[in-house]
């Protein structure tokens, strides 16, 4: 069998440009983790059940273990890296995830911010319902959902300048570190 | 001493729900996991393993073609198999190959490995070799392992019945008169299928080798990195020395990755044998086949009741399928005998005759995954007093109440001691919160228009934070030989080391290894309060064998007890060294000093010094030092405990609907008592993650083998981890208890939401098909078998698998 010569491609990935040599059986997953670098996609099934690899293509999530890097060609792409506003500023969805302890191994937890920061920044007035229906797609096996139910619901809060959004739950950010850690 | 916990925020670091100083950078995604390491790592090598796709059978011949690098069994010359071993007559010890050498005992067991320059040309090798193996006779069921005509999974000599590897006996003296004379004996089967701990992230491991010093370092996804350097070193010969462990961030683990892998042995071994880095990713279809299964028993167990409900007896025959191989360091023992001494949990037994067995067969081997075997004692003996409730006409929370131990400490009849505890007090505060009048009156109503609801309730006791007595417990007493080591590991305690550097920074380094449950941060609250200082001050050093002391790491819900009492040990050493100090700068004595906002402060003064000062001093003005010292700011703690019993009581209300077998869970309550909760946000976490898994447990999870030992679930959309959908929202009670048992007033709560949610939830089913005069006894209760007990008027239980018949009869 012969390898497949690798193409060109090239790759939009948090505001940066990409230009990487792939096969084109590579996947997208594969290209963001080790061509970018950007190894906080992760990939807990490689069949497209787990979620864990979501990323924003163009805005909308899509499982990277299941796109070829080579139909990326020329997209945007968000990875749980490009969330953040700055080095100091979380994504609402980072901050209320943080607050709200929804998450405890971290490793779905890529998935799960991209999936609800993307979903919520095109549907500001989804219902629980709703959000509840797009937070099954992906798999958590530490936290049984709730916590990250209650993070996302804070974080649409928040995101929509209710200020009391991130802080109704039971798990209060304590002034003395409401900062990160140096 | 218990009460209910208030909630309000308290003044120290402990008892507080500080947001977890492991999550910035994970949120970021900046976490190391270990796949990340191979991913940054351009010049490794990749392996993929060669796997056995036949139960059982004879290697004739493993063939890669040019071009292929590939390695087997007869190329790892002078490397040791794995042997996990107890000291106990009963007990049966196997050795495990790291590669299949002549046969293969399950579908997924390592034959070779291939090494290429990417993952994906490591899959193309992987394609390219080829396997002839001549095909055995597979044991696939207990019943055809024990029945005298099965093959032997193993060639050793087995002391009892044929593929018996554990058989473990405890029959109190009067049991037998006890018996006879009750009123009532009920008689009921429990059984679960085999399940996953399905970590999110699949095993993992890097292996670098260093020239320079010719040692190697190990990245693996672990629970036990110190016992992992122990069992590779061991196994390839080298010293423990030439070996570095390191677990990075751990993508979950609960039990799955505390036992010492293959594979791992494997890629150290190849690595030092290339001299480059190479990485293997599991893949979740090899997750499913080769790491590790559990929970595949069976319990036939025996209530003597006297006519109030009194259980004044307990009989029971256990079994566990333990699968092909033994486990280290825990063993194959680890179901069977912790069902053997536990069976009993929170209720008073008096008169105890069990047996509990584990059986050798042909199918992926079992190791510890959350819970180990109370989700299947809580079964039991929660089914149990349903049964007998409804069977004694007496009410189901009273025949509880009247079991339940209330008397402290209590000696169990395996001799264990249970701790102080609420048992009753949390049936009492759930019961009270379940509204059973209220939901009695519902379910009159909904049957009346078609629907079937139903409440079931759970009682377990948790033993938690069991260091070496524990352990020791499991064996026969023995000696130590003369010039030798026994082969038996026997874990338990813990170690920390804790530092003050001349700045003040604090650095706690453990020999547990945290996998996602906020372990740095509540030490780092213990430690805070301890020396007075808040957490920017401290730093948390696990999971790298160079870096820590040697410890055991975290399972068996173990880690904030035993290394939270470690930890507070040492820093209350280290403030009295610092009290000592300042007390000498500022007057008064040590016990005039309080440490508080970082500073040493002589009370009812205004007098202060900085730690930051006294530490500086200690180092660079060593000649001045007051107290003669050593100029270092260091404390070991070191803590061993014999173990303390968390509680709780679980409620479960749901919806049967009965044209579908579907179950519904429309409430979840959880009466908790861990004592002294150092985090409560992260005890609520592990409390709500661990019901999930009970869920899964209870209503979808089987590893399902078909009839020649071939598992057909290795993919997710096979075996079916619950979402969001499936979860429903878990209340929580706290009650405190503070036992004298824990140091830090703590009790582990890592495994009790799984262990005590199966019971509810079957016993909830059962409530609601009481019309159809049918119970649930064998879990998942998947609406396929639901609907089948409905439609057949059954009972649900396990289906035995037919044991094949001999091949030849004997006349």
């Amino acid at each position: 069998m012969s390898i497949p010569s690798a193409v060109p491609v090239r790759l939009y990935v948090n505001g940066d440009r990409y230009d990487v040599s792939v096969e084109p059986r590579r996947t997208l997953a594969d290209a963001l983790r080790e061509d970018c670098g950007l190894t906080g996609t992760h990939l807990g099934c490689e069949h497209g059940v787990c979620g864990a690899c979501t990323v924003l293509v163009d805005g909308q999530p899509m499982r990277s273990c299941l796109m070829f890097a080579v139909q990326a060609e020329g997209s945007s792409v968000r990875t749980v890296e490009g969330l953040a506003i700055d080095d100091t500023t979380l994504h609402p969805v980072q901050q209320a995830f943080w607050e709200h302890h929804g998450l405890q191994c971290g490793f779905c937890t890529p998935g799960f911010l991209t999936l609800a920061a993307g979903y919520l920044e095109e549907h500001p007035d989804a219902g629980e319902a709703e959000l509840r229906d797009v937070l099954s797609s992906n798999l958590c096996r530490c936290t049984g959902y709730q916590n990250i139910v209650k993070a996302t619901l804070a974080a649409q809060q928040a995101m929509n300048g209710d200020p009391d959004g991130d802080t109704d739950g039971d798990t209060d950010t304590d002034a003395d570190v409401g900062g990160e850690p140096a | 001493m218990t009460g209910t916990t208030t909630g309000a925020e308290p003044q120290t670091w402990t008892g507080r729900a500080l947001p977890r100083l492991e999550d910035p950078a994970i949120l970021r995604g900046w976490g190391t996991y270990v796949a990340d390491v191979a991913a940054r790592d351009p010049g490794c090598l990749h392996v993929r393993f060669v796997r056995s796709a036949h139960a059982s059978g004879r290697i004739l011949s493993i063939t890669a073609p040019p071009g292929v690098t590939m390695f087997t069994a007869a190329d790892l010359d002078g490397v040791q198999p794995i042997r996990a071993v107890l000291h106990r007559p009963d007990f049966v010890a196997v050795a495990t190959p790291v590669l299949a050498t002549d046969v293969v005992r399950f579908v997924g067991e390592p034959i070779a490995l291939v090494v290429a320059d990417s993952e994906a040309e490591a899959e193309d090798a992987l394609d390219r070799v080829e396997v002839e193996i001549e095909e055995l006779p597979a044991v696939l069921s207990t019943q055809h392992a024990v029945s005298g005509h099965a093959p032997l999974v193993h060639d050793v000599e087995f002391p009892g019945d044929p593929n018996t590897v554990v058989d473990g006996h405890i029959h109190t003296d009067g049991f037998d008169a006890a018996f006879a004379a009750a009123d009532r004996v009920v008689a009921i089967q429990v059984s679960s299928a085999r399940q996953s701990a399905m970590p999110l992230e699949a095993r993992a491991a890097h292996a670098a080798y260093d020239r320079a010093t010719g040692r190697s370092t190990l990245h693996a996804t672990l629970q036990m990195p110190h016992v992992t350097r122990t069992g590779i070193a061991d196994s390839l010969g080298i010293s423990e020395d030439d070996l570095r462990v390191v677990s990075p961030d751990v993508g979950g683990g609960f039990g799955a990755k505390m036992t010492l892998a293959r594979e791992d042995i494997a890629l150290v071994w190849v690595s030092r044998r290339l001299r480059r880095d190479v990485a293997w990713i599991e893949t979740r279809e090899e997750n499913f086949l080769a790491a590790w299964h559990s929970r595949e028993q069976v319990y036939d167990i025996e209530g003597a009741f006297t006519a109030d409900g009194d259980l004044v007896a307990l009989r029971g025959d256990l079994v566990c399928d333990v699968g092909a191989y033994c486990c280290s360091p825990v063993t194959w023992g680890v179901e069977p005998l912790m069902a053997l001494a536990e069976l009993p949990g929170p209720y008073k037994v008096e008169h105890y005759s069990v047996r509990s067995r584990g059986i050798t067969t042909n199918k992926c081997p079992i190791a510890p995954y959350r819970g180990v075997s109370r989700p299947m004692q809580v079964l039991a003996m929660e089914r149990l007093f349903d049964v007998a409730a409804a069977e004694l006409e007496l009410d189901r929370v009273d025949i509880r109440h009247r079991n339940l131990i209330s008397e402290f400490p209590h000696r169990a009849p395996s001799g264990l001691v249970l701790d102080q505890a609420s048992h009753q007090e949390t049936l009492a505060a759930a019961v009270e919160l379940a509204d059973l009048s209220d939901f009695r009156a519902r379910q009159a109503a909904a049957r009346e228009a078609g629907r079937y609801l139903g409440i079931g309730i759970s009682c377990f006791a948790e033993r938690t934070g069991y260091g070496t007595p524990a352990f020791v417990a499991r064996n026969q007493p023995y000696e130590l030989p003369r010039t030798a080591s026994p082969d038996v590991i026997t874990p338990g305690y813990e170690r920390v080391l804790l530092t003050m550097d001349p700045s003040g920074g604090v650095v706690l380094r453990i020999g547990a290894a945290p996998h996602g449950q906020g372990l740095r941060t509540t030490l780092t609250q213990v430690v805070c309060d301890q020396l007075g200082i808040s957490p920017e001050a401290v730093r948390v050093i696990d999971s790298d064998t160079d870096a820590t002391p040697y410890g055991w790491g975290s399972f068996a819900s173990r880690a904030m007890v035993i290394a939270g009492g470690a930890s507070m040990l040492a820093a209350q050493d280290l403030a009295e060294r610092l009290r000592g100090l300042a007390a000498a700068r500022l007057g008064g004595l040590p016990d005039d000093i309080d440490l508080t906002d970082g500073a040493a402060r002589l009370r009812g003064t205004d007098d202060a010094v900085a730690l930051s000062v006294l530490a500086r001093d200690v180092y660079h003005s060593a000649h001045l030092l007051p107290d003669k010292g050593q100029p270092a700011l260091e404390s070991v703690g070191f803590y061993d405990p014999s173990g303390t019993f968390a509680n709780a009581c679980h409620v479960a209300e749901v919806e049967v609907d009965v044209e579908t077998g579907q179950v519904d869970i429309h409430r979840f309550l959880v009466a908790e008592d861990a004592g002294r909760l150092i985090n409560p946000a992260i005890v609520d976490g592990q409390i709500h993650g661990g019901v999930a898994q009970g869920v899964a447990n209870a209503l979808y999870e089987e590893l399902v083998y078909d009839e020649r030992g071939v598992l057909v679930t290795t993919s997710l959309m096979d075996y079916l981890p619950p979402t969001v959908h499936e979860m429903p929202s878990i209340e929580i009670l706290h009650l405190e208890t503070i036992s004298p048992a824990s140091l830090t007033g703590a009790k582990g709560v890592g495994e009790g939401g799984t262990i005590g949610a199966p019971a509810a939830l079957a016993n909830a089913i059962s409530d609601a098909l009481e019309p159809f005069g049918v119970g649930v006894f064998h879990l998942p209760a998947t609406p396929h078998r639901v609907r089948a007990a409905i439609r057949d008027g059954e009972d649900l239980h396990v289906v035995a698998r037919p044991v094949p018949r001999p091949e030849k009869e004997a006349d």
